[in-house]
């Protein structure tokens, strides 16, 4: 049983109705996300199959619901340190598509410039912090830019996405009883995706609910279907809203099933089969497509207008990268130090 | 004006936080107690607690925050209680804010100083007397400072703050209150990644920071006096990066090359000083290079055990004698 102080979030849609009925636009542009995301997802993954992606993939396929939910109310300025899975995350708060793709490549216009992998590479003038491969540490970064918003008297807030592997690190409990004493508008968001690598949470924790460990920290925890985006969509809106008030700290831990093995190299053997079949059973996206055709949208018609849409761009930022060159050799001592301080904190240097 | 070097490092704060407004400073004690050692003194009062925070025992927290206010445009100044406990904000120092701007392809910047009180000879023992710069010293992205004067605790401090780049400024404990040195009262500032050479010399150099150039100076003194021969005395300042020219110079210049520091032999960064000579001015040698400094073991508490294991004049002042023999 959670907790008594940790909120479950009722299903949707009846709950979310209630709480925040998206518009029609907005519920569109939603449903493009995750069928953006999804496409990406599954584009990347046949094309690390034919080794045009180096490195591992780490794909968040079945996840996407989170990403959308989570970043649908967020504001430019906002700060987001998003997870080694969290590819909407980058694509909702506006990085190029081209550039991510090209970063997965090792490519040159990559966002880190080929110098690191997967999804460490940041986008930090559209509030997207890379993280290491340390997950958990981003969480101390995160509350460091929310006491930032804080002492500037910023609108803003920051996010922090964990799995339920990382909530096991020292840096998780730090980042979250430091945010509790100083009531800092950052947003704790864990995706419970059931697994550490091969590790399965019965293994990692001894309670129901990441979420329960919130109370301990002086700020309210929540638990939410992570499969269900419009039970994401009401949390997030309500939690981001309270947070933009002065409200401080938030867990929300989504519930959720890592699809794919840790890695795309990892056939993840080590689990049952069936508890997979159970858990695609309950997809993000037929999930919200069964909402908008109950709303009466033309479910066909959407779709593949969605799908072209997605498919457009995901085939660009193919081109993109794949046109795009390698680093020179030469670039492997750059962007090491920054020039001494000057106005903007995302100092190029004079790249572009 | 005389001040002592713990309030060189005041000053510098204070004037800074008076400069920029986005300079704050975060740690454990900093603000009531104005810090273990005092060094935070009167900030809490002057600048109020939204820029002097008090934090709970978290040194991970402590230095990722930092990272956070810092990418998005503050200068903090964490400090770390002792240089022992960095340990504990190891991988927030090496892999979050080293790699930051490179991950994020020279798209970011990291302008934050880590302060950390080293340094043994004050009974400290195991936990409270650790030199730790040579953790910090190979990782790319760092920088990594030593003053070892009342005026380069000041002027160096001040230039760290507004680098931009994740710095250690190591300040060396045991200069806190022993060292007084008279500097101007304006503004000034000493620049990072440049060695000094503290007195010029023809027969052999020291190459030496942080505590041990008190010692090695006084020792070269003793020598000089006593001997008749004439040493020069090179203070790196910073280690990370070094100054490759000053270190050079000095050995072409002399031929014999002592270097000395606080931190242990093995792994120190006098192997990577001596390295550089014997790969660009072995032809300019007389002599090998020689190394003082602290044994192989841990900083033991009993005065015995401490006083065998640390480098000191004596120590020094025999170490130049046999080079200068050699």
């Amino acid at each position: 049983m959670p907790d008594a102080d940790t909120r479950e979030e009722a299903p949707s849609p009846a709950r979310a109705k209630k709480v925040s009925a998206p518009s029609v636009e907005h519920e569109l542009q939603l449903y493009y996300w995750m069928k953006l995301i999804r496409a990406f997802e599954d584009r990347v993954a046949r094309l690390s199959r034919q080794n045009k992606i180096f490195g591992g993939v780490y794909s968040g396929a079945g996840q996407e619901a989170i990403c959308t939910g989570i970043c649908a109310p967020l504001q430019p300025g906002d700060f987001v340190a998003p997870l080694h899975r969290d590819l909407g995350v980058f694509l909702m708060r506006g990085a190029d598509p081209g550039r991510l793709m090209a970063q997965l490549m090792a490519k040159e216009n990559g966002l880190s410039r080929g110098k690191d992998s997967g999804l460490h590479g940041g986008d930090l003038e559209n509030g997207i912090f890379g993280s290491t491969s340390m997950l958990g540490s981003s969480l101390p970064v995160a509350v460091g830019a929310a006491l930032k918003f804080k002492m500037k008297k910023d609108k803003n807030i920051a996010v922090a996405f964990f799995g339920e592997g990382a909530a096991s690190r020292g840096d998780v409990h730090e980042a979250m009883n430091f945010a509790g004493v100083h009531k800092l508008p950052v947003l704790f968001v864990c995706e419970n995706n059931r697994f550490a690598y091969s590790t399965p949470l019965e293994k990692q924790m001894a309670i129901e609910n990441v979420a329960d460990r919130a109370r301990a920290y002086g700020f309210p925890g929540h638990v939410v279907s992570g499969n269900d985006l419009l039970a994401v969509v009401a949390v997030s809106d309500r939690l981001v809203d309270r947070m933009r008030k002065g409200g401080g700290p938030e867990l929300v831990e989504c519930k959720t099933y890592r699809y794919r093995g840790h890695s795309e190299h990892d056939p993840a053997l080590y689990r049952d089969k069936n508890e997979l079949i159970e858990w695609e059973a309950r997809d993000p996206i037929p999930q919200y497509e069964f909402f908008l055709e109950k709303k009466g949208h033309d479910l066909k018609r959407i779709r593949e207008e969605v799908d072209e849409r997605a498919k457009q761009v995901v085939q660009a930022a193919v081109e993109f990268a794949e046109q795009d060159a390698m680093p020179d050799p030469s670039e492997a001592m750059e962007d090491l130090y920054a020039p001494p301080l000057s106005g903007s904190p995302f100092s190029t240097n004079g790249r572009k | 004006m005389e001040i002592t070097y713990i309030q060189a490092i005041n000053q510098a704060l204070h004037e800074e936080m008076g400069r920029d407004e986005n300079v704050f400073v975060m740690g454990e004690d900093v603000g009531e107690l104005g810090g273990a050692f005092k060094v935070t003194e009167g900030l809490l009062a002057k600048f109020g607690e939204e820029r002097v925070i008090d934090t709970p025992i978290s040194e991970a927290l402590i230095v990722g925050a930092g990272i956070g206010a810092a990418v998005m445009g503050m200068h903090p100044v964490v400090e770390m209680q002792f240089a022992d406990f960095i340990s504990c904000g190891f991988d927030q120092i090496v892999n979050m804010a080293a790699t930051l701007r490179y991950r994020h392809g020279g798209r970011a910047a990291c302008p934050l100083v880590i302060r950390a009180p080293s340094g043994a000879g004050v009974h400290g023992a195991l936990f409270h007397s650790q030199n730790p710069e040579a953790w910090f010293t190979r990782v790319p992205g760092l920088k990594v400072v030593t003053p070892a004067t009342v005026y380069d605790a000041k002027g160096m401090l001040k230039s760290a703050i507004r680098d931009g780049n994740p710095v250690v400024y190591f300040e060396h404990k045991r200069l806190y209150r022993s060292l007084k040195q008279d500097i101007p009262e304006g503004e000034f500032t000493v620049p990072l990644g440049v060695a000094e050479i503290r007195q010029p010399g023809t027969d052999l150099s020291i190459i030496t920071y942080g505590g041990t150039l008190h010692q090695s100076l006084d020792a070269a003194r003793i020598v000089e006096k006593e001997d008749g021969i004439s040493i020069e005395v090179v203070d790196l300042r910073t280690l990370l990066p070094l100054d490759r020219n000053a270190i050079l110079e000095t050995a072409k210049k002399t031929g014999k090359v002592l270097v000395v520091h606080e931190d242990r032999l093995t792994g120190g960064i006098g192997g990577e000083v001596a390295a550089i000579i014997a790969e660009n001015a072995f032809e300019y040698l007389d002599a090998p290079i020689r190394r003082v400094a602290a044994m192989d073991t841990h900083t033991a508490f009993a005065p015995s055990l401490e006083q065998a294991i640390l480098p000191n004049t004596n120590k020094i002042a025999d170490a130049i004698r046999n080079l200068a023999a050699y």
